[in-house]
């Protein structure tokens, strides 16, 4: 198996197909989880907005991430 | 399980109530998740009689009604019960107090709200789940097994679409047969041995989940199992959606285009000016001044204020000290009736119209994420954009929104702002045409010192005060057509709180500014200001009056330079001061109910330096 690039969800571009691999700890990992997204779930990238606020799509649910914590959130282009 | 629910009871002790008034009725309590429809059936519930007030030490607004025999209590929007802001302490001290829950759900965001609905169940509540917008659900081809969901949450499932108000007959009719859900059962044996310390299956299951709060309550080192729970609820959850969820292709809907639209900033700027084009339009032009024009003048001072001064006159002079109080020229008979009834309450209503479209369209939180990067420069994220923009309405107003805000540290940035820099809109009104009549330059000077101060006073805070802005997490709901009867509810029930809460303070603060009127305190404070408007911002000495009424009302001081010869530059100087100055009486006391009397007093102070500082340094180059 060849190992997938992991990279920051705020390098991400507009239409990647993405799988998360590392959410960091604390209160917004919890809060994520409720809105169903955890490791290996993928998602798509909506929106890299200038600046780095990512917009990520599940299902039909949209959430946006400021920069900061999507510097924090690794994912692999699938 | 039904053995194992049965069994939980016998260990259930009544906790103690004491945040909710006691009465004998049940307490039925609305919870879902944000933008789920729960307030078109908590009005549907409890029709128009409701009570909305402050949550004991929070700023968040509880809405209470009566349907039969229950109390009916809505809670604020949340995606779990836990303690991460304020939303979701006073929802978790409400649901901790509930007899039934009516979770109402989305149906077309299962994956997402069932986790809350799993969570509610583990508390050991009774529930029944109201799967909302179905309709919405054929459109997006989804098929729900409602039975099967049901069966394998373990309570009622009733489907409701309330904008077409359908399934509501179904929903009453099943609120009696709430019952307590499914656990897992590993969890539920964890649940046990802590219940046997705390009593209460809800208060156990937070504790569990590392709740400091009602850790310390009971005395009890947190025990921080959140983690393994939620992802263990998580992966319930998901088995649970695989059951019953099948859907169909995914086809784009014109909403969701547009909501793409609104998100990147090429095509979302242009969207957000037309918005507040509208807005402007509306409360800026038809309610602020139109509206307000004639309601203030004609119904205000004409019909009101002659008739009281004629009925007080009868029994006491109006040269009098007290008369004066009563009736004249700050008279808590006169200026404030006018200003809460004639002046305010239209204002407000507007206002709130605006923010309930605002609202229910879903768009706000989309705003928040095309400026988000943007507003961390200032120390906030992308949310505090909807105070700021509400400011240029109603700054007072806009300063009761900065509860929307997840901290103190962001309340604070954006309530300074707010204060200092945001002209209302009755304010912008009369600069707009002084500056007209100024000349492009002085309006070009006007804009950048107003914007570099904004900027300025953002950095600065973000720099001195402890903490960083806290990165923005947002759900982005779909965009979806406001209802025009829960639009017109929503405005009534938040117009009713905002004037009872403001009446009290509108009245004591006429009685003070009277007094000092009457006392001729106003007279000495207004010559201690002369020098500093003549020497240092070069302004013809009359201004100083203009500075004395920008303290009662922000358009009240730019109105107050209209009359005084000035050229075009001490005319820029002049309302950069007047901006900068003090906010109106309503605001400041507004500013001291939310932000507490110690930021509350050196942002005031603040204004007062600021404005004269920069107005005369302003003044100074160019003058």
């Amino acid at each position: 198996m060849i190992a997938k690039k992991s990279l920051q969800l705020s390098k991400c571009k507009k239409g990647d197909r993405l799988q998360i691999v590392f959410i960091p700890d604390g209160l917004q990992r919890s809060q994520l989880i409720r809105f169903g997204i955890i490791e290996g779930d993928i998602v798509h990238c909506l929106e890299n907005l200038p600046g780095g606020t990512t917009v990520i799509q599940k299902n039909r649910q949209e959430i946006a991430i400021g920069y900061k914590f999507a510097n924090k959130i690794i994912v692999t282009k699938i | 399980m039904n053995q194992n629910t049965n069994h939980i009871e016998h260990h259930k002790h009544i906790s103690e109530t004491t945040i909710i008034t006691e009465s004998s009725n049940k307490k039925l309590v609305l919870v879902g998740n944000p933008n789920v429809g729960k307030s078109v059936i908590f009005n549907y519930l409890s029709g128009i009689y409701v009570d909305v007030s402050n949550f004991p030490g929070t700023t968040i607004e509880i809405t209470k009604g009566k349907y039969l025999n229950y109390d009916v209590y809505d809670t604020p929007g949340i995606y779990g019960v836990s303690s991460f802001n304020d939303e979701e302490r006073v929802a978790r001290d409400i649901i901790i107090d509930a007899d039934i829950i009516l979770n109402i759900v989305d149906s077309v965001h299962l994956e997402r709200d069932l986790f809350l609905t799993q969570q509610l169940i583990d508390m050991g509540k009774k529930l029944v789940v109201v799967l909302n917008f179905m309709d919405e659900v054929k459109k997006h081809h989804i098929k729900i097994d409602i039975d099967k969901l049901s069966e394998l949450l373990g309570v009622p499932v009733v489907p409701t679409s309330a904008i077409k108000r359908e399934g509501f007959d179904k929903l009453t009719q099943t609120i009696e047969s709430a019952c307590y859900g499914k656990q897992d059962p590993h969890l539920h044996s964890q649940l046990h041995s802590m219940l046997r310390l705390v009593g209460s299956q809800a208060e156990a299951l937070l504790i569990l989940e590392g709740d400091e709060y009602i850790s310390k309550k009971h005395g009890i080192n947190p025990i921080n199992m959140r983690e393994e729970i939620y992802i263990e609820r998580r992966n319930r959850v998901n088995n649970i959606i695989n059951q019953v969820l099948t859907e169909a292709s995914i086809r784009k809907k014109i909403s969701t285009t547009i909501g793409r639209w609104t998100l990147n900033p090429f095509t979302g700027i242009p969207i957000l000016l037309l918005i507040l084009y509208f807005a402007y339009l509306f409360l800026g032009k038809l309610v602020a001044q139109d509206l307000v024009g004639f309601t203030e003048t004609y119904f205000g001072h004409e019909l009101w204020e002659n008739w009281i001064c004629k009925i007080v006159n009868q029994v006491i002079s109006q040269e009098t000290i007290i008369g004066q109080i009563l009736v004249g020229e700050f008279g808590i008979l006169t200026m404030t009736v006018t200003y809460l009834v004639f002046l305010l309450l239209p204002l407000v209503f507007a206002f709130y119209i605006l923010l309930s479209l605002l609202e229910d369209t879903g768009y706000l939180p989309r705003l928040a994420t095309m400026v988000d990067r943007s507003m961390t420069y200032l120390g906030l994220n992308g949310r505090a954009i909807i105070p700021l923009i509400l400011g240029f309405g109603c700054v007072s107003a806009a300063t009761i929104t900065t509860r929307l805000l997840s901290n103190e540290r962001e309340k604070t940035i954006a309530t300074a702002i707010l204060q200092f820099v945001i002209p209302c809109s009755a304010q912008l009104a009369v600069i707009t045409a002084l500056l007209m009549s100024a000349g492009f330059k002085a309006l070009l000077i006007y804009v950048i010192v107003i914007f570099s101060v904004l900027v300025v006073i953002g950095t600065v805070l973000n720099k001195f005060l402890k903490g960083e802005a806290s990165p923005l997490l947002i759900n982005l709901p779909p965009l979806r057509l406001p209802q025009v009867n829960n639009v017109l509810q929503k405005t009534m029930i938040k117009t009713f709180a905002f004037m009872k809460e403001a009446t009290p303070w509108f009245f004591l603060g006429a009685a003070i500014i009277g007094t000092m009127q009457a006392t001729g305190l106003l007279d000495l404070w207004q010559k201690a200001l002369a020098p500093l408007t003549q020497h240092w911002l070069k302004l013809p000495v009359e201004t100083a009056t203009a500075f004395v009424m920008g303290l009662v009302r922000r358009d009240f001081g730019a109105a107050g330079l209209y009359d005084i010869a000035m050229n075009p530059m001490q005319t820029t100087v002049a309302l950069i001061t007047i901006t900068l100055f003090v906010p109106c009486i309503t605001s400041i006391l507004i500013m001291y109910k939310e932000r507490g009397w110690k930021t509350a007093t050196v942002i005031w102070i603040g204004t007062w330096i600021g404005s004269f500082t920069i107005g005369g340094l302003v003044a100074q180059i160019i003058v």
